[in-house]
This record gives structure tokens, sequence and C-alpha cells, in this order.
């Protein structure tokens, strides 16, 4: 048997490289088998957009420097066809790229790796030589001078030391209803709060600086930095949030820029504009503190999935599990012969369900496809051509979504909005066969392979959500070369499925 | 609850893996699945090869065609309305009768012209053919059948379902339609599937949902007096659609009818089991045993080597 032969031959040489791999990976280079103790890392992204006059650009974009507490892990530049320097300026690092002709509009990118490091939060010791530049607010007129020393008389009343003197003053420039001297202060002094503030500390010869940063938080696209300013009162510097006051947990606050320096300059084009973008991952802890470490000893793991930017491998996280949804549609179908409605539809519907949680989805689908097909056979009493009947169906599929949507967005079920994870394509040819099969074989038919649809995608959920499959997944992706083999090989068994068992059961006897 | 396999396999029950790896990818070549996939292909290549089939009216190919349904379906009262690359009998229609501007169906059922339409325009968008397919639809004469089968049927044409495995005969049943399969004739719809004697054309066993029946559940006949007539003329039809497939394995669909005696109804290149239990018979020790013979036998002479190795003596 030449071909059975082949198909083992080439069945088990897949399995031998993945499980190599796997060994390679976990007793050479010290990969851990078992998920670890999980951390954040964040994505921070800037995206500079302007627009190019056919004249020469130079963009200059402040870099962050190391800071306590928080890691940088990696630094990644992305911009095609401009030049890409780093300089060391006095307030720190500052990117430059620069090209000779630019036309139209251009996206520059800068995105970082960083980590909050385990661990309690140690605040920087003082900068020695930190001189301060005295403000005499001298450039205002007499009458404001006044309002602002009254201001600042009547803060000191209330604090008993320079950060409740710091804290006091912000509260101030936050209240509700603002003091009449905050109201003059922000409508004549004609600068935003930031500089008001910064400036009015300073008055009072408080040693203070402007900080510019992001909050690590979950996933957030298109957002500004966050001004806030660090106050020192000789022995600790404390940050302050233009708007929450005091920072107590300053630690997941990430500082961009320090000082005065502009953000962004760029010189030779127009409409510049510079935002972030804020992702968040779990890794292991472990494995993160060895990445560096790992990437010098094995050239292998340098054209690994981790060697791709954040946003691929949230991707890939997803795709890699794919095969193992279809290693399940395959063992349920092969070896216990399952009916499904659509053979990889299971699949696309459990996708869906580790977006919605299983329970919520599982419920979500029978409603939709259950008002679908109710639906869907007055529209067959219309008489329409199929694919006219089809779009239809989909139609009405997004707004029963829609609809569900709203309505629980007013009460309340939180769970019911992740329904636009469910891909519409596919719910609306799933009640178009559904509803000829109902036609056509009668309803015992739809329920068997609707029935059968949703019980592969229940075992395909919970295979492809168990973190132990996600894990070893995403980090021993050589493992699809084993589930191909195992695929090829159960694609090669010609024994009884077990639902043959009950159906020959009479011929047994 | 479960069958033992290993029981299964000494009976030799072809199971569904099986059949899928060594029988139809095994025996049968996928570039003359077209032949057997399309009906009216099918039609062709077995008129001229001389086997006889029920009679092609009409074929409509696109939606404008369907303007002139009403011209085209003037003078027929008895027709079959079919998906050319249809499976498993879907988007068959059956015309019994006509009562002025009514299309009677077998179970008395009236349609009008536009529900007609409305199949027609289905086929041809491709909803009943594998893939989704733009399809044909094809109107046939409808197949007057026999009398000796009215006991044995509901509302439908009864055919009986020949497996050519390389050219031989190896198990035969007549499929009966019930009310539940609502005149069709497939088994997973209700149908009584009843094996039949290879060498007589007697019935032996009947199954309806895979458990054992006696008699017809509608018309209440015993399926132990069924024999069929000209057995022997069904079995060489059916075995001669080998030379015009080239299908290794094949189901060959034949229907009686009163005035023209065994037509092929259609050819499959995926044929079900079920076939098994009707005969009570596992198919590989038939097949194990075809394996062995030498392949340049004509047909009569395969047939005589199935009525004499398959027979019940």
């Amino acid at each position: 048997m030449p071909r059975r032969f082949q198909v083992l031959l080439i069945a088990l040489s897949f399995a031998f490289v993945g499980f190599f791999l796997v060994w390679y990976k976990v007793n050479v280079l010290g990969i851990p088998f078992l998920p670890h103790e999980k951390s954040s890392v964040y994505k921070v992204g800037a995206e500079i957009s302007f627009e190019g006059k056919n004249k020469a650009v130079l963009v200059s974009m402040a870099l962050p420097g190391a800071q306590d507490g928080i890691q940088i892990l990696s630094e990644d530049v992305a911009s095609s066809g401009f030049g890409y320097a780093e300089a060391q300026t006095e307030n720190g690092k500052r990117g430059e790229w620069s090209k000779r002709k630019v036309v139209g509009p251009q996206i520059l990118y800068y995105s970082l790796e960083v980590l909050i490091e385990p661990g309690e939060y140690n605040p920087k010791p003082p900068i020695e030589s930190f001189e301060q530049e005295s403000e005499s607010l001298s450039d205002l007129p007499n009458t404001l001078i006044n309002t602002a020393k009254n201001l600042l008389d009547d803060v000191r009343l209330r604090s008993a030391d320079t950060h409740s003197f710091a804290a006091q003053l912000i509260q101030d420039f936050n209240a509700k209803e603002p003091s009449q001297a905050v109201k003059i202060l922000l409508a004549q002094g004609g600068e935003a709060k930031l500089e008001i503030l910064y400036r009015l500390l300073r008055y009072r010869n408080i040693l203070v600086r402007k900080v510019h940063g992001l909050y690590l938080e979950s996933a957030r696209r298109n957002i500004a930095l966050t001004p806030m300013l660090e106050v020192y009162d000789g022995k600790n510097w404390q940050l302050y949030d233009l708007n929450k006051g005091k920072v107590t947990r300053d630690k997941n606050f990430f500082i961009w820029k320090q000082g005065g320096d502009s953000l962004i300059d760029v010189t030779g084009a127009e409409k510049s504009n510079i935002r972030f973008s804020l992702n968040e991952r779990q890794v292991p802890v472990q494995y993160l503190l060895d990445k560096k470490e790992l990437l010098e000893k094995a050239a292998i793991l340098d054209f690994s999935l981790f060697s791709l930017p954040v946003s691929e491998q949230n991707a890939y996280r997803h795709i890699l599990l794919v095969p193992f949804g279809a290693l399940v549609v395959v063992l349920l179908r092969v070896l216990v012969g399952l009916r499904t409605s659509g053979t990889f539809m299971p699949i696309l519907i459990a996708l869906a369900f580790m977006e919605t949680t299983l329970f919520a989805g599982l419920i979500m689908f029978i409603v939709i496809v259950g008002m679908g097909l109710i639906i869907r056979s007055y529209l067959s009493s219309l008489n329409l051509l199929l694919v006219a009947r089809i779009s239809a169906v989909m139609i009405v599929v997004i707004m029963i979504m829609s609809f569900m949507s709203i309505l629980s967005f007013k009460l309340g079920i939180k769970e019911v909005l992740t329904i636009t994870f469910f891909p519409m394509i596919i719910l609306a040819w799933t009640i178009e066969r559904m509803s000829i099969l109902w036609e056509e074989e009668g309803a015992k038919e739809v329920f068997i392979q609707g029935g059968g649809s949703l019980i592969v995608a229940v075992f395909a959920y919970l295979v492809m959500s168990h973190p132990f499959v996600s894990h070893m997944a995403f980090n021993f992706p050589e493992l699809l070369l084993v589930v191909l083999a195992v695929i090829i090989m159960l694609g090669r068994y010609s024994g009884y499925r077990l639902s043959e068992l009950i159906r020959f059961k009479s011929l047994a006897e | 609850m479960f069958a033992n396999p290993f029981k299964l396999k000494k009976q030799g029950i072809l199971g569904m893996n099986k059949r899928n790896i060594h029988y139809i990818g095994g025996q049968n070549d996928r570039k003359y699945y077209p032949l057997v996939d399309n009906k009216v292909k099918t039609k062709v290549i077995a008129e001229n090869a001389g086997i006889a089939v029920p009679k092609l009216l009409a074929t409509i190919e696109r939606q404008s065609q369907l303007r002139k349904l009403k011209d085209i379906l003037v003078g027929l009262d008895k027709f079959v309305v079919k998906p050319a690359q249809g499976s498993g009998g879907k988007g068959i229609l059956v015309i019994v009768e006509r009562e002025g501007d009514h299309f009677i169906k077998p179970n008395g059922q009236r349609l009008e012209l536009r529900d007609i339409h409305q199949d027609i325009s289905n086929i041809l968008s491709g909803l009943y053919s594998l893939g989704g397919k733009p399809d044909v639809a094809m109107i046939e004469k409808l197949v007057e059948f026999d009398p000796i089968f009215e006991r044995y049927s509901y509302e439908g044409v009864p055919d009986i379902r020949v497996i050519i495995y390389k050219g031989y005969p190896a198990m035969a049943m007549l499929r009966c339609s019930t009310k539940e399969s609502d005149g069709k004739a497939n088994l997973h719809q209700g149908a009584v599937g009843v094996g039949i004697d290879m060498a007589s054309g007697k019935a032996l066993f009947a199954v309806q949902h895979n458990s054992p029946v006696t008699h017809h559940p509608d018309t209440g006949y015993d399926f132990s007096e069924l024999e069929i007539p000209h057995w022997k003329k069904i079995i060489l039809l059916a075995a001669s659609c080998y030379e015009v497939t080239h299908l290794g394995y094949l189901g060959v669909d034949i229907v009686l009818d009163k005035n023209l005696g065994p037509l092929i109804l259609e050819l499959n290149a995926r044929p079900g089991l079920a076939i098994q239990i009707a005969n009570k018979t596992g198919a590989l020790k038939r097949f194990d045993l075809i394996d062995k013979q030498s392949k340049t036998l004509d047909i009569s002479d395969r047939v005589a080597f199935s009525i004499n190795h398959f027979g019940v003596k």
C-alpha cells in the first residue's frame, strides 16, 4: 500500500519535527511549557501625520527615556522613505525623521513595548543639579498678579506642605464651581491650565516640571498625551494630574516627555498631528524577563511570531487557534459522524463564542437563527431570486442584531453588545440553508444539523478557549505540524464512525 | 446501544469513511463525475449508448426563459421538474395532473404557475446544486409507473437502486415512498428500503428508519409478496451503465414504466450505505469477491456472475 505508507511517512515526519521543535524550545531554550503567571505588556504607538508641500521635511519628536518601575522592552520605527536618527538633547532623546522632498499626506509610526515591572514603585531620587528659573508673573497686568497672589495665599492657608499646597491649588482649578480668582486667571491669563499652574507653582518657588505621558490602561486608540505636573518637595517627586489631582499610583503612568520642549516639531510640512494608541496583552512574566537573553541564544526565535508587531501577534493569537477548531471538526465528523450544516461554520461560530462567552453566544445564536427562520419563511412566499433573498436575510440579521443590542443596552445586559462578533454573512447563509432544509426535509433534519453544528461549535469553543491550548498554540506554533499530522492521519481513517455503530446495529446481531 | 465494530467488520459492513476513501476516492475518477452529476449529460450519454431513459421534454437554462414558461408547459399534464445537478431529491417537483390553471402534485396539492415558476427560478440560481452553482432545470416526462408497485408506494415512483461495483451488480433494493417521505424515495426522509434478491428480484427484507418493517406503513401491503418483474433486464440495464460512466462504484436508479419497461432515472457516483441494512448484508464481502474477478468479462457474464454468487439460494 504505497499511498498509505506515504501518508503515514508524511504524518510521522510532521509530528516528529513538531514535537522536536517543542522539545528544543522547552528543554534547550527554557520556554515554559505550562502557562505561567502573566503580566501586562503594553504597546504604545505614536502616529505622526502631516502633509508634505514638495519641500524637505524634518520631523523631530521627543522620545521617552528610561523610567523607574516601567521597563522599555523594545522600540520600533516604521517610516517608509524617511531617514531616521536619534539625537540626544539636554531634555532627553529625540527621534528625527528627514526626507528631501515630501509630497502629499504622510504617516510616521513609532512604537514601544513596555512592561510594568513587578514589585513596589520607588520614586526617583532628586536630581541634584535641578535648577529652576524663578517666575515673576511680570508679563501679567497688576490686577491679575494681585488676584494670583491672593489665590496662592488662600491656598497656602489651607495647606500644610508643598505637596498639599500643589494638590489644593489643582483642586481649586478643577472645582465644579471655581472661585472668582480661578475664573479670572483662566479667562484672562490667556493660557492653558497647565501653563498657569506651572507658573503659579514656580512663582511660589516650588520645584515643578511639566510632564506628558499616558496612563497604561486597556487598549485605546487615537488619544493625546495627558499633561501632568511633577512637584518636588525636597524629598520626593509627586505627579499631579491636571484634572484628577494627585496621582497616587503613578506606576502605570508612562512618561513620554519631561520638561518644556515641544512634543513634535515639523518643518517643511503642514497639518502635522500626533496621536497615540495603546494595546495590552498578557505575557508570562518569566518568559518576558528572559526574552532578551533568549533572542541572543537562539536564532529560530528571531523567526518566531514574537518578532512581529503586537497587533499582528494579537491576530495570530486567534488564527493559530483555528487549526485546533478544525481538528475538533475533523474528529467529530470522521470519528463520531456528527452532521453539521456547512463544514467549517462551527469554527466560525466558536470564534464568535470566544468573544461573546459561551452561554450568551449560544442564546444569541439560537435567537438570531430562530427569528431569521421565521422571517425567511415569509420571504420565501415573496418569490425572490436567490441572491436577493440571501441579501434580504442578511439585512434582517443585521436589524435583529442591532435591535438586540439596543434592547439589551437599555436593559443593562452587557453580554449582548458583543453580538457584533457573529459573522453575519455566515448567519444569513445558515438561515437560508436551514430554511431550505426545513422545507425539503422537515424540521427534524434542521434540528439534527443545527444541533450538530452547535455541538461541534461548543466543543471547538471549549478546546480553543482553553488557556493551555491557547498557550501552546501561540508559544509553540510548530504544534501546527502535529495537528496537521493528526488531520492527515484522520483523513485516511477508514474505520467505522461512532454513529455507524448505532446505524448498523441491526446488522451485527 | 452501540454495535461491536469488530462484529461489523466481520460482517463486511461498509462504513462511510471507507466508502469515501476506498470506493468513491479509489474507484471513481473525478473527471467522470460531471457525467453523472449533471442529469442532462447523463441522459445524452445514456441515449447514445442505447440505454432507456425517461424522455426529456424541455430544459430551461436562463431566468429569461421563464417568461415563456406557460408556453413551454402547453400540452404537458404529467411532468417532472428537476435540477440537472441536484442531489438527494432536492428541488424535484412532480405534476401528475392539470386542472385549468392549476397543477396538481401527487399528494393532491394544487399549485399555480407561479409556484412552478419559483421552483425553476430556485433551480436556476443554484439553490439545489452542489456548491450553489447556477444550474439548469429539466422538464421530464412523468414515468407512468407500473401498477405492480402501486401497492407499495405512497404518492410517488418507487425506484430500484442497484449498486454496480466494477460493472458487476453488487446489491439492489427497492425504495418505496411513504407519507412520511412526502412521496420521495429517500430513505433518510422516511422511505422504506426493500432489499432485493439478486437472482430472483424477490423482496428479502424491508427497513424504514434503519428498523425492520414487514408491511408498507401507508398501504399496509406485505413486502414479502413483492417480486420485481423484468428483473434480469433491470440488472442488465444497470450493469451496462458501467461502460458509459467508467465509474467503479456506481449507484443506478431505475424505474419501471408501464409501457416502456425499465428506465434509468439517474446515476449516482456517491451511493449511500443504507442498502446494506435493507439487504442485511455487508457490501464488502461482495466487493472483495468482485475484486478477485478478471476485468474482461462482458455485461451478460458479469450479471450471470452476480446472480450466481449474490443470489439467495
